[in-house]
């Protein structure tokens, strides 16, 4: 497909190089010359220089044949307003970041009226990620699929859980469950396991279940799996109002430290029921007083990467709070997963992960049948979706009798709402959706899964 | 500096080259040849050399500016020293240093011969100095990324980069392979239809090839000893009118191809190229018209002439060394002028010279109105204040060079003309000069040593000074 890009910001570099590694053309309009300098020469993309807004420059990106426009600048209205012009021109799809909360409660009319496909708010999407991992405090990340109903649990082997030693098969003898064990972490490998893998403690493994079934095993290996009772943020930004707003409606007692005096007011104003704190967040001694060895989950929300890194070192010694840092810069991803400071939440990732399965969506529409796709265990592995059409050459076939490739797992099947962990027996149908994990990429088919012949 | 992606991309060029000499294979076969086996010999050596390097599979497939330049200017010198084995083996041209001239020549797409006369060589060795001609004008590295599921980012623009010719390198689409595939799409639809031109006319088939690979490439070599001059003037004229189609930017023709064409022919360029083109005909006819005598005989003579000249491509059917002093002037002037940049052709080109031309007025402003502030557009685009100073400085260095060389060959003791022109006419890749190198003379007048450094003055013309000069730079083989 043919995308173009506007704005060269950490977002558009992250998605152009993401979607020309994945075979889409891709034209990048940037004002500064260097930037687009820069970019053409990171990625395989052809960069455009000029005013986004302006007309012109749309049609020497070539607007009229382009599939999908993707605008992030770093401005609400520039996106909004290259959106509507390229409407005007082209047939292309839209998608605009728009920040400002006051958009946020307009997004219906922005969408059905303006005819934008898709309005992506950074910090709304980070606030989601974070509840969704406050309500399940063990897991380190969390996806999901069939729209909800099937979730993708990352979580660490700790010595407790007393699954040392047991091979995949073991494990689900022993727990009579219906979570599979999709993929395992060890150190810097990873694998599909078979049956017969042997776990070990300090692996981190994915797990795939339906929301009921996995806090199930996680009962029966000994993991609490209640939500938080109650959070601490630092940093009363944009992102912290929308968590508060998130954590509160989950009936989560919510404690906001932020120095600045009148966006205190603000928050109090604006979030009622949630304890706003007048300080500053690196006094060691306030957050001792305001209960950091008691809280049950410590969220840093700062604008200063290292201050919210270095927040969550202070609370991993101090409590067994669950502990969530947002990270701005995403160029040293590597290093702080390195530091085990609890999950880490990377809007701007999240915000490229958003567009891109949107962008995928749109593809499954044209050709492939992707439902969604994420890159997960440090992009290693993916984890795909797929449906099922009439041309699929396996209906009804038990999937033992099927010569499926090295390396991939059929770990779900989704028929009609109900959802089965496939055994041998089992077999694929119209009209279900498949989950697949696999380190292999570029799958495009459900037939894709079988060994090349 | 990556030293296995660079091994691991000369492996290949190497293997594409034991492709590249199929060709003259077949020749050989067809006229029943015995000089063939020496192309079988040297593609074993290709293959020997180029299948390790391949297998080898590069442990960091990440490549920087520096990397790309070195591999470029590596990949040229390797070619043509396996591309100069089979005038070895086959002992058409005996001589290491003649037979690696001859090849440089060839790739480079000068076309400036070291022999005397080329009738007597066999079929299969006038096919493969022709087919150098073809494989060199695009360039090899191209013809590599079109083909070769190279990945890694954008890392790959850096061949292109430096094997493309121009102040400003740009692609045509998003993807460096899909560009390279369009570029060579656009070239081989181009040769295809000279060689149907020619055909028309009456040319034997082998003849058509070789002549057409000459003017694709912009090379000129001929398989006859009086060039094109024996042919008939359909001919003739067809080739001056691709001669003139191979020196126009190929982003034009992409333009005209996505239904463009308004847009193609604004390109300043083009319309300053074939401008120039215009003003030099008709002033060298007026200077000439008395040698032919018809206004019909000396225009299409003076315009054959141009064309060669101004592409570089170097065929000749008149003996331009004996025209009037004026003539010769203003042809020594259109070699150093070139063809349009991101064309086959070689030489300082037309682009660069509009941009001086601009940054000589600009300065003129600036005397004028010492505080005025003045950007320098070309095609209503501002031309980035980066593209300026690479531009002018290219043109010291090309000086540089050029003065060099001219010192250097000069202890050959040849007329100053002569070793002028033999420096402009490999430089500028266009092959025959004036004097002792006119049309119907060749370089075997030079000794080894003045043949080096046209060997070198070549392979930098035809990359642009840089990735060659950088050969020479102590800071690139540091480590840190």
């Amino acid at each position: 497909m043919k995308i173009i890009i506007l704005g060269s910001g950490k977002v558009g570099r992250t998605l152009a190089e993401q979607l020309s590694n994945e075979g889409h053309n891709i034209v990048m309009v940037d004002i500064i010359a260097k930037k687009v300098q820069d970019i053409t020469e990171d990625a395989d993309i052809m960069g455009v220089l000029g005013n986004a807004s302006s007309i012109n420059t749309l049609l020497d990106a070539g607007i009229e044949t382009a599939d999908i426009l993707i605008a992030v600048t770093g401005s609400d209205e520039l996106n909004l307003l290259c959106c509507l012009i390229a409407k005007k021109v082209s047939k292309c799809h839209t998608i605009a970041r728009v920040r400002n909360p006051v958009y946020s409660k307009e997004i219906g009319f922005i969408k059905e009226r303006l005819g934008i496909s898709m309005i992506i708010n950074p910090e709304h999407a980070a606030a989601i990620e974070i509840s969704r991992l406050l309500r399940f405090p063990s897991a380190i990340k969390i996806d999901t699929f069939a729209k909800g109903r099937v979730e993708l649990l990352k979580f660490k082997v700790k010595p407790e859980f007393h699954l040392d030693q047991m091979t995949v098969m073991e494990v689900a003898e022993r727990y009579k469950n219906n979570i599979l064990i999709c993929a395992v972490e060890r150190g810097d490998e990873v694998s599909i396991p078979s049956g017969n893998f042997v776990l070990r403690d300090n692996d981190i493994i994915s797990i795939i279940a339906s929301p009921v079934n996995s806090a199930l095993f996680f009962k029966r290996i000994g993991i609490h799996t209640h939500q938080v009772k109650s959070t601490m943020i630092v940093g009363g930004g944009t992102l912290s109002y929308y968590l508060a707003k998130l954590l509160l409606a989950m009936k989560i007692r919510v404690l906001i430290v932020e120095a600045n005096k009148d966006r205190c007011e603000q928050l109090s104003e604006l979030l009622p029921d949630a304890t706003i704190i007048n300080g500053d967040g690196t006094d060691k001694n306030l957050l001792l007083e305001e209960g950091l060895t008691r809280v049950e989950s410590f969220v840093t929300l700062t604008n200063l990467d290292e201050e919210n890194i270095l927040l969550a070192l202070f609370a991993k010694k101090n409590s067994n709070a669950k502990l969530v840092s947002k990270v701005n810069r995403i160029a040293f991803d590597d290093i702080i997963e390195g530091l085990d400071v609890g999950s880490v939440v990377y809007p701007k990732y999240l915000t490229a992960d958003y567009i891109l399965q949107y962008v995928r969506a749109m593809q499954n529409s044209i050709g492939s049948n992707v439902e969604t796709l994420y890159q997960i265990l440090d992009n290693k592995a993916e984890a795909l979706e797929f449906s099922v059409h009439e041309d699929c050459p396996f209906l009804d076939t038990p999937l033992a009798e099927l010569n499926i490739r090295d390396n991939l797992l059929v770990t779900c099947i989704n028929r009609k709402g109900k959802i089965t962990i496939p055994r041998g027996q089992d077999s694929i149908q119209l009209g279900d959706t498949v989950i697949v994990v696999t380190t292999v990429k570029g799958l495009h088919d459900i037939k894709d899964i079988l060994k090349n012949k | 500096m990556n030293y296995s992606i660079i091994s691991y991309i000369i492996g290949w060029i190497l293997n594409f080259e034991a492709l590249f000499m199929l060709l003259p294979c077949i020749v050989a076969v067809i006229y029943k040849e015995s000089s063939g086996w020496a192309f079988v010999l040297a593609m074993l050596l290709c293959l020997l050399i180029g299948i390790p390097l391949t297998q080898r599979k590069p442990k960091n497939k990440i490549f920087y500016t520096k990397e790309g330049f070195v591999t470029v200017a590596l990949s040229w010198i390797v070619l043509s020293i396996m591309g100069a084995l089979p005038f070895i083996f086959s002992g058409s041209i005996p001589n290491v240093i003649d037979a690696v001239f001859e090849t440089v020549s060839g790739f480079t797409t000068t076309g400036a011969s070291v022999l005397p006369e080329v009738e007597s060589l066999s079929h299969c060795i006038l096919f493969w100095r022709s087919f150098t001609h073809w494989i060199g004008g695009m360039g090899v590295l191209v013809f590599l990324l079109s083909l070769l599921p190279l990945t890694g980012g954008g890392y790959h623009m850096n061949l292109m980069k430096a094997e493309s010719p121009g102040p400003s390198v740009s692609k045509l689409v998003p993807k460096v392979q899909s560009t390279a595939k369009i570029l060579y799409g656009i070239y081989l639809a181009l040769t295809l239809l000279e060689i149907l031109f020619l055909l028309c006319g009456g040319m034997p088939v082998f003849d058509a090839l070789t002549t057409s690979f000459g003017t694709a490439g912009t090379g000129g070599f001929g398989i006859k000893n009086d060039s094109i001059a024996g042919y008939s003037t359909y001919i003739q004229v067809v080739v001056t009118v691709f001669m003139i189609l191979f020196g126009v930017n190929f982003s034009a023709y992409f333009l005209i191809i996505s239904g463009k064409l308004k847009q193609a022919l604004h390109i300043e360029e083009i319309r300053w190229y074939l401008a120039i083109i215009a003003i030099a005909i008709i002033t060298i006819t007026i200077n000439v018209y008395h040698i032919y005598g018809s206004i019909a005989e000396s225009l299409q003579q003076v315009s054959f002439q141009v064309a060669s000249i101004i592409t570089t491509t170097g065929f000749a059917t008149t003996d331009f060394n004996t025209w009037p002093e004026m003539s010769r002037t203003i042809l020594v002037i259109l070699m150093f002028v070139g063809a349009c940049a991101g064309s086959t052709g070689g030489g300082v080109k037309v682009s660069r010279f509009v941009i001086l031309m601009k940054t000589i007025q600009k300065e003129l402003r600036q005397y004028l109105h010492p505080r005025s502030i003045k950007k320098i557009k070309m095609d209503e685009k501002l031309v980035e204040h980066e593209v300026v100073r690479s531009t002018n400085v290219f043109m010291i260095a090309y000086v540089l060079v050029f003065a060099f060389s001219a010192l250097f060959i000069s202890f050959d003791n040849h007329d100053l003309i002569t070793n002028f022109t033999s420096v402009a006419a490999t430089l500028n890749n266009i092959g025959p000069g004036l004097e002792l190198v006119g049309p119907t003379q060749n370089f075997s007048i030079f000794s080894g040593g003045a043949k080096l450094i046209l060997i070198f003055d070549m392979l930098a013309g035809r990359l642009e000074l840089f990735p060659i000069l950088l050969l020479f730079t102590r800071d690139t083989w540091k480590k840190f």
